[in-house]
């Protein structure tokens, strides 16, 4: 069964108390970005049924909420999640060649997973970076005026990060 | 250089940090308003000034906040919207970055003058290191007294909370950010009631975009009077321009919407001119909903007058000649830009960000993104620029929110302005996959300024 620790329950009690009494239910999105954090990079029913009960609300409201936005990952994905803008701005600036220069060096297509289990690619509309084009979030950063260098070294980095954490 | 009242000290050494950018002037407006002025009066200078709402509507800030109603007993609630996320702006990312208080004192302010004692910002769920920044600015800030209980003595009680979005450009919508603030999917919610009457829980609500917020601290500072000698017309004071695309100095400026479109883009003060010596062919100014211009248009209205950067000259001629401010997201294509490809990934985009509640909105950017990948992909008939024309005709004005429109009003002016390049594409199916249409006659008129 899954359960945050201590330490995170603690911070669920924490967001919750930013906002008026009985409006727990504000606390949702903020919520869910913990359990994916927590819970292997995904939402699983059971994680999803976990925050329903912690915020005191019913199941479906955590479905409804955590279909709805794109950045809860519904299925499994990589430890390293490249995503990629393709909106306009970016696509002006080369993003489809990012996209096929991944898929050259790791055989995903956008929403496929590495057999490894270690990188998923991702396109996504726009991120907000459009200046600074072609861009991918990974984890909490962006990585922006990508080249085929500056993914070549992204690749290695995880890859060394990977290591190191093992 | 014009003048800059936002981003005049974002490249003072650590102004993120609270002793750097309370040294440099920072949280005078808080003392000046909490200490010297009623909340009706701070309201009245943000009248004064003339500041129009900078997120893309332009509605007039103050207005908006003399609309609240103030049933007694009841909270009010203002609420920021950090959800920027219309494709070319980049603006409040930025100004949230480099100079976090300046956002922050700007709340206090503004949150004194509405009567909201515990406000939000509300971020997009992707600017995930800003929400770190922003957070250590409003520690710092509550640790120096400028946020808590009793502020500066005045009796006016104050907390900034950060909620954060988990990806949806539609939560930029302010009663879909309220409905996802909620906790909630982010559909719109039909109007009226405004959030100025039944917004956040169902209690009066105020939500302005990140960088009108940020303004009301010079507008205090300087009094709305002089705020609004700044700029041109019903164009008053600063604006910020996130620019990009083909040009050579993507970023984001301050520009005071005194000076012409022209000066922007070539001037090396600002982009810096279009990248590898490339003509322009074409440009969206105010974020990707505008109307995108071809460059004969953008660099003179359809009178022959130069067309500036701002609200009233960037909308001259309307919708058939002109284009509009936006959200100032100004993005850029030069001669070997493809507009059917561009109106492709543009439309693509607001498929993606339907909220599905509206049939036209939900079926009619699916059915535009299917026949602009058909004529951009060589399958396209001659009907399908007809098609799309009804399509996107349809969709306009005929949905709960501006969703619809922003999503019908692209592929409306790539047609009205390019539809010989659609053409090109349906007689040339196989060539349009190889090559671009190219600059043709859109530059016609344009001298290319000396570099």
């Amino acid at each position: 069964m899954i359960k945050f620790s201590e330490e995170k329950l603690k911070q669920v009690q924490n967001i919750i108390t930013r906002y008026p009494d009985g409006k727990q239910k504000s606390a949702l999105l903020p919520v869910l970005h913990l359990a994916q954090e927590e819970f292997g990079g995904w939402l699983s029913s059971e994680a999803m049924d976990y925050v329903a009960s912690l915020l005191n609300i019913e199941p479906i409201e955590v479905y409804e909420v955590a279909t709805f936005y794109s950045m809860y990952n519904l299925k499994p994905v990589g430890k390293y999640m490249f995503e990629v803008c393709q909106t306009g701005p970016c696509m002006i600036s080369g993003s489809d060649n990012i996209v096929a220069y991944i898929y050259e060096k790791l055989g995903i297509k956008p929403g496929e997973t590495t057999a490894d289990g270690m990188f998923t690619l991702k396109t996504v509309e726009c991120l907000g970076a459009c200046g600074y084009a072609p861009m991918m979030q990974l984890g909490k950063i962006y990585k922006e005026h990508l080249t085929k260098e500056k993914v070549d070294a992204i690749i290695e980095e995880c890859r060394r990060n990977a290591v190191v954490n093992n | 250089m014009g003048v800059k009242l936002l981003l005049e000290k974002a490249h003072v050494e650590n102004i993120r940090l609270y002793d750097v950018y309370r040294r440099e002037g920072g949280y005078r407006s808080v003392e000046k308003a909490l200490k010297t002025m009623s909340p009706d009066q701070v309201t009245e200078e943000v009248k004064k000034s003339g500041l129009r709402g900078r997120g893309g509507a332009g509605f007039p800030a103050g207005m908006k906040w003399s609309f609240l109603a103030k049933p007694e007993g009841v909270p009010r609630y203002l609420v920021c919207n950090a959800d920027e996320s219309e494709p070319g702006t980049f603006k409040d990312r930025y100004l949230m970055e480099f100079i976090p208080h300046l956002l922050i004192e700007g709340l206090i302010v503004s949150s004194y003058a509405i009567g909201s004692n515990r406000t939000y910002i509300y971020i997009r769920g992707e600017y995930v290191w800003i929400v770190d920044i922003l957070e250590q600015a409003i520690a710092e800030a509550k640790n120096n007294g400028w946020l808590g209980k009793n502020i500066l003595g005045s009796g006016f009680d104050c907390e900034i909370y950060i909620h954060r979005g988990a990806g949806a450009y539609i939560c930029g919508e302010e009663t879909a950010l309220l409905e996802s603030l909620e906790g909630k999917r982010g559909n719109p919610r039909l109007k009226p009631p405004f959030p100025a009457v039944k917004g956040l829980y169902g209690c009066p609500t105020v939500v302005n975009n990140v960088e009108t917020l940020a303004a009301v601290v010079p507008i205090v500072n300087l009094g709305g009077d002089e705020y609004a000698k700044i700029g041109i017309g019903r164009s008053t004071g600063t604006k910020l321009i996130s620019a990009c695309g083909n040009i050579n100095k993507p970023g984001v400026y301050e520009i005071d919407m005194t000076i012409s479109v022209e000066e922007f883009i070539y001037s090396d003060e600002y982009c810096g001119g279009i990248k590898n010596g490339k003509r322009l062919k074409a440009c969206i100014p105010g974020g990707s909903s505008v109307p995108i211009l071809p460059a004969n248009l953008l660099l003179k209205t359809a009178k022959g007058e130069t067309r500036y950067m701002n609200y009233e000259s960037l909308s001259d001629g309307g919708f058939a000649t002109g284009t509009m401010m936006g959200s100032g997201g100004f993005i850029v294509l030069d001669e070997n830009q493809c507009v059917v490809k561009n109106t492709y990934t543009l439309t693509r985009f607001y498929r993606h960000e339907s909220c599905g509640q509206c049939s036209p909105c939900r079926e009619g950017t699916g059915w535009m993104e299917k026949i602009l990948w058909n004529i951009e992909n060589g399958k396209g008939k001659m009907s399908d620029i007809d098609l799309l024309w009804d399509i996107q005709r349809k969709i306009e004005g005929n949905t709960i929110c501006p969703l619809g429109d922003a999503a019908a009003w692209p592929v409306a002016a790539a047609i009205r302005h390019f539809r010989d390049e659609f053409e090109w594409h349906v007689l040339n199916p196989d060539k349009c996959l190889t090559e671009n249409y190219g600059l043709r006659h859109y530059a016609d008129p344009i001298h290319v300024p000396v570099a």
